[in-house]
C-alpha cells in the first residue's frame, strides 16, 4: 500500500511485517522514530507474539538478542553512532556464534567531538564484526532491505545490519509502497535456527575454542560472507519477482556503461549524485555512478567488472579512515588491483555537513581534469584548519579544537 | 519443601547414603541427571564446580530438566566447555564476560513469544561478571523483573585470569592485583559490594545466599527459587583452593568456617525482606577462618595485622547483629588457634 510516512515508520512497519519474536533496543538519536513506532505495534497487539525488551543498553540490547536468537526466536534491534560502538563486543559475538539478528543502523557521526548528524563512521568502523552491512539509498529501499535482510540472515546462520542514513532518510516523509502481510509472509518463512537452545536435545553454544580450531573457524565466518555475494543478488531477485520492484543486491550501476568516470559511493547521497551526474551527462561529459548497497561482504568482482572500462574512479565516502584516508576507497581499490586507472578518494559529508549540487559539479569536472588531489576533503574550510594548526604549533596550550573552530566561525563567542 | 539439614541427621557421608531410603538424597541416587558431568578441567576441589553442579542438578529436577543455562566468561565456562567437549548436560549459552543476565532475559523473551513458559531460564557467572562488569545487564533484569534465576559463584576474584581483585575480593585479602606488600593489608577496607543487598533493593521475588559447605541448603534455595516467577539472585560462597590458597581437600570445610564466623551470612529474603535466616550453633572467631588462606597469611605473619583481623571481626559481628545470625545473641567462641 503506497503510504506518505516518515521513514523511520517505514522501517518499523517492514520489520513488524517481517514477524520478529523479540524485539530489544535502547533509545540513541537518529534511531529513537523506528524503535517508538515499534514499540506502539507491540503494546497495541498488532506485532504479535512479540516480546519488546527495554534494556539498560546497546551492550545488553544486543545481548538480548543474542540470547533470544540463540533460543530460536527472530530477534530484531536498532541503534546509531554511540549505540553501535557500545555494543561492540557482542556485535563480534553474535556473528561468531552464527546468529541472524537483524539491526538497522541509523548513520550517525562518533564522538568527540559529540555530533548527532549523518555520517557513516559508525557502520564502517564495524566493518570486520562479520555483519553482512547492506546500504540504503532511499527509504523505499530501506524497508525493502529489512525484508531481505531477514530472508538472507536466516538462510545464512549470519547477522545483518541494514544501514540507513540518520535523519536524511530517518527523519524524511516521503512516498513508500508498504507491502502486504500475506506478501511478506509469502517472501519470508519463519525462523528456522540451525542450532537452538532446547531441552529435548541439549547442546552447549559458545564453547571455548583454543589455536587448533580458532583459524578455521574464523574461515568458515569468511566463506559465508562469500556465499553471501551469490545469496544477496539472489534474494533480491525474488525480492523484484514477488513485489514487482527492484531493490537490494550487491551494487547499482547507473549509467555507467560507456562512462571515463564512475562516482563510487553509498547511502542517500547517492540520489543527489545521480542528480548532479544526469546534468553533467547533457553537458557531455561521460560520467556514471556505481552504488553499493552491499558494503560486507565487499563485492569485489561486480565493483570490477563495473569499473573495467572506466577511465578514473571518485569514491566518494561519508567516513574517514584517520591516518590513511578513505574506507570505502582502500576496498574499491582492491577490487581494481592489475588495472590502471586514476582513483581518487572524496572524503564528503562528515559529521551531516550537506553535500550539494553545486560541490559536486565543481568536484566532478576537477576529477575529469585529473585536477584533484588524491585525497579530497570536500569543502574543507583549508582558512580555518591552518588557523588552528598555526595556533597548536605556537601555543601549547591551545584549547580545544573544535571550539577554537567555531570561534573563529564566529558561531561562538568568548 | 522440608530443609534437611546434613549435621542434624548425623551422617556426612555423600547424599546421606548411610541412611534410610527415604531420608536418602537425590545425590546418592547413581542414576540422577547431572547438569554438569564429569570431565570438566575444573581444579581439584573446585568450589564453584561443586556449587554450579548442586545449583543446576536442584534447578533441572525442579523443572523436570525444562531448562536452559546461561553462563557468564569465567572459570566455570572454560573448565567446562573446552571446545569440542562439553560437561553439560542442560541447552548451555555462553556469550561473554559481562552480559549473562542480558543474554538469560533474551532467551527468557524468546520463550515467552514462543509460548513455552515452561522452559526457565537460570544466568550464572562469577563474582566478578556479577558484581562489576556485569552489573548493569543484572540491575536491568531486576528491575524489569525478567523470568530468570541469576545464580552468582563468589570466590571473592577473578580466578580464571589469574586471581586478580573483584569488586566481591574480601576485607584483607590479597590478591595479584591487591598484593600485600610491605604495611598494605592486602584488599582495601571500605570498598567491597554487597550483591544480596543491591538485589533486595530492587525488591525481586526472591533473594538467597548459601555455600557449599550446606550442599542441601544450596539445593532447596535454588529449588525453592523457581517456585517464583520474574527475576530471583542466589549468591553461593564457593572457595578456590587456587585463588584463596588453601588445600583441595579443605574446600567445603572453609565454607562452613565462613558462615559460623559470620563472615558470610547464609538467609533467604522475599520481596526485599528478609524472611528466614540459618543461624550458627556455635560461633568462631574470624581467625578460625581467615588462618588457613593463603591469601590472608600477611595477617598472621612476623607482626600479626590485629588490626586488620579486627576490623573483619567488626564486620561479622554486624552481620551477626543485623541478620540476628545467633539465637540468642552469644558471645564468640574459643581463640585464635
Ligand atoms: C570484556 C572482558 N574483559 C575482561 C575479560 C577477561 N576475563 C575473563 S574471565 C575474567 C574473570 C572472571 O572472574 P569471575 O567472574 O569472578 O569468575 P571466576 O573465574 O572467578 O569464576 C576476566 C577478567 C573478558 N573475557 N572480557
Ligand atoms: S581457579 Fe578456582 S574457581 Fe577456577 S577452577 Fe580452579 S578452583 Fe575453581
Amino acid at each position: 500500500m503506497l503510504k506518505q510516512i516518515e521513514g523511520s515508520r517505514g522501517v518499523a512497519e517492514a520489520v513488524a511485517l517481517s514477524r520478529p519474536e523479540v524485539i530489544c533496543a535502547y533509545p540513541i538519536s537518529p534511531q529513537t522514530h523506528i524503535v517508538e513506532a515499534l514499540s506502539t505495534l507491540v503494546k497495541s497487539g498488532e506485532l504479535a507474539p512479540c516480546e519488546f525488551v527495554n534494556v539498560e543498553s546497546e551492550f545488553a540490547a544486543m545481548s538480548v538478542a543474542i540470547g533470544a536468537s540463540a533460543a530460536g526466536a527472530r530477534a530484531y534491534t536498532a541503534t546509531a553512532s554511540q549505540g553501535l560502538l557500545y555494543m561492540a563486543e557482542p556485535l563480534f559475538n553474535a556473528s561468531g556464534l552464527g546468529l541472524p539478528i537483524v539491526m538497522t543502523v541509523a548513520n550517525r557521526a562518533i564522538g568527540a567531538p559529540i555530533n548527532i548528524w549523518n555520517d557513516h563512521s559508525d557502520s564502517m568502523s564495524q566493518r570486520d564484526s562479520g555483519w553482512i552491512q547492506l546500504y540504503a539509498e532511499t527509504n523505499q529501499e530501506a524497508l525493502d532491505l529489512h525484508i531481505q535482510a531477514f530472508r538472507i540472515a536466516e538462510e545464512l546462520s549470519l547477522p545483518v545490519m541494514v544501514c540507513m542514513d540518520g535523519f536524511v532518510l530517518t527523519h524524511a516523509v516521503e512516498r513508500v509502497d508498504v507491502p502486504a502481510q500475506e506478501q511478506v509472509d509469502a517472501f519470508l518463512p519463519p525462523y528456522e535456527p540451525r542450532q537452538v537452545l532446547d531441552p529435548e536435545d541439549p547442546i552447549s553454544i559458545g564453547a571455548m575454542v583454543g589455536p587448533d580450531a580458532f583459524t578455521e573457524v574464523r574461515y568458515l565466518a569468511h566463506d559465508k560472507q562469500m556465499q553471501a555475494l551469490d545469496l544477496i543478488p539472489a534474494v533480491a531477485a525474488d525480492f523484484a519477482a514477488a513485489f514487482g520492484r527492484d531493490s537490494g543486491g550487491l551494487v547499482r550501476p547507473y549509467r555507467c556503461d560507456d562512462a571515463e568516470t564512475v562516482v563510487v559511493a553509498l547511502g542517500s547521497v547517492l540520489g543527489t549524485i545521480k542528480d548532479t551526474v544526469d546534468e553533467l551527462r547533457d553537458e557531455g561529459m561521460s560520467i556514471g555512478v556505481l552504488g553499493l548497497t552491499s558494503f560486507r561482504p565487499f563485492p569485489l568482482d561486480a565493483v570490477r567488472t563495473a569499473l573495467a572500462g572506466a577511465q578514473r574512479v571518485v569514491v566518494l565516502e561519508r567516513a574517514l579512515a584517520v591516518g590513511i584516508g578513505g574506507i570505502v576507497a582502500a576496498n574499491v581499490r582492491m577490487a581494481l588491483s592489475g588495472i590502471s586507472l586514476h582513483g581518487y578518494t572524496v572524503i564528503a559529508g562528515l559529521g551531516g555537513r550537506a553535500i550539494t549540487k553545486a560541490s559536486l559539479t565543481r568536484l566532478f569536472h576537477e576529477a575529469v581534469a585529473d585536477k584533484l588531489e588524491p585525497l579530497t576533503f570536500l569543502d574543507l574550510d583549508r582558512d580555518l584548519v591552518e588557523r588552528e594548526l598555526r595556533r597548536t604549533r605556537t601555543t601549547r596550550r591551545s584549547g580545544p579544537a573544535a571550539e577554537n573552530l567555531l570561534r573563529d566561525l564566529g558561531t561562538r563567542v568568548g | 519443601m522440608e530443609r534437611v539439614r546434613f549435621y542434624q541427621i548425623g551422617s556426612y557421608a555423600a547424599g546421606n547414603r548411610l541412611l534410610d531410603g527415604e531420608l536418602q538424597t537425590v545425590q546418592s541416587d547413581t542414576h540422577r541427571t547431572n547438569s554438569l558431568n564429569s570431565g570438566h578441567r575444573a581444579c581439584q576441589g573446585c568450589g564453584e564446580a561443586l556449587g554450579a553442579r548442586y545449583a543446576l542438578d536442584a534447578v533441572m529436577r525442579a523443572t523436570g530438566n525444562q531448562m536452559v543455562a546461561v553462563n557468564a566468561t569465567g572459570c566455570l565456562e572454560v573448565f567446562s566447555t573446552p571446545y569440542p567437549e562439553t560437561a553439560w548436560q542442560v541447552p548451555w549459552l555462553h556469550s561473554l564476560f559481562g552480559n549473562a543476565p542480558a543474554v538469560a532475559t533474551g532467551v527468557a523473551a524468546a520463550l515467552k513469544a514462543k509460548g513455552r513458559t515452561d522452559v526457565r531460564v537460570v544466568g550464572q557467572g562469577g563474582d566478578g561478571g556479577t558484581v562489576d562488569i556485569g552489573l548493569a545487564c543484572l540491575s536491568g533484569m531486576f528491575e524489569r523483573n525478567d523470568d530468570v534465576l541469576y545464580i552468582c559463584y563468589d570466590n571473592g576474584g577473578y580466578m580464571n585470569t589469574g586471581v586478580q581483585r573483584s569488586g566481591a575480593t574480601p576485607h584483607g585479602a590479597a590478591t595479584t592485583t591487591t598484593p600485600a606488600v610491605g604495611p598494605q593489608p592486602g584488599n582495601d577496607f571500605g570498598k567491597g559490594k554487597n550483591l544480596p543487598a543491591i538485589a533486595m533493593a530492587h525488591r525481586i521475588p526472591y533473594v538467597a545466599t548459601a555455600t557449599v559447605a550446606d550442599l542441601r541448603d544450596l539445593e532447596y534455595k535454588a529449588t525453592r527459587a523457581m517456585e517464583f516467577r520474574g527475576a530471583r539472585y542466589l549468591h553461593v560462597l564457593v572457595p578456590c583452593p587456587l585463588g584463596w590458597r588453601t588445600a583441595s581437600n579443605e574446600t567445603v570445610k572453609i565454607a562452613r568456617l565462613a558462615t559460623e564466623t559470620g563472615i558470610f551470612p547464609v538467609f533467604e529474603a522475599e520481596d526485599g525482606e528478609v524472611v528466614a535466616v540459618s543461624k550458627i550453633r556455635k560461633r568462631r572467631p574470624v581467625g578460625d577462618y581467615l588462618q588457613p588462606q593463603g591469601r590472608f597469611a600477611h595477617l598472621f605473619g612476623a607482626t600479626p595485622r590485629e588490626d586488620v583481623i579486627a576490623k573483619i571481626q567488626a564486620e561479622a559481628d554486624r552481620n551477626v547483629r543485623v541478620f540476628g545470625l545467633t539465637d540468642p545473641e552469644v558471645p564468640v567462641h574459643g581463640v585464635v588457634s
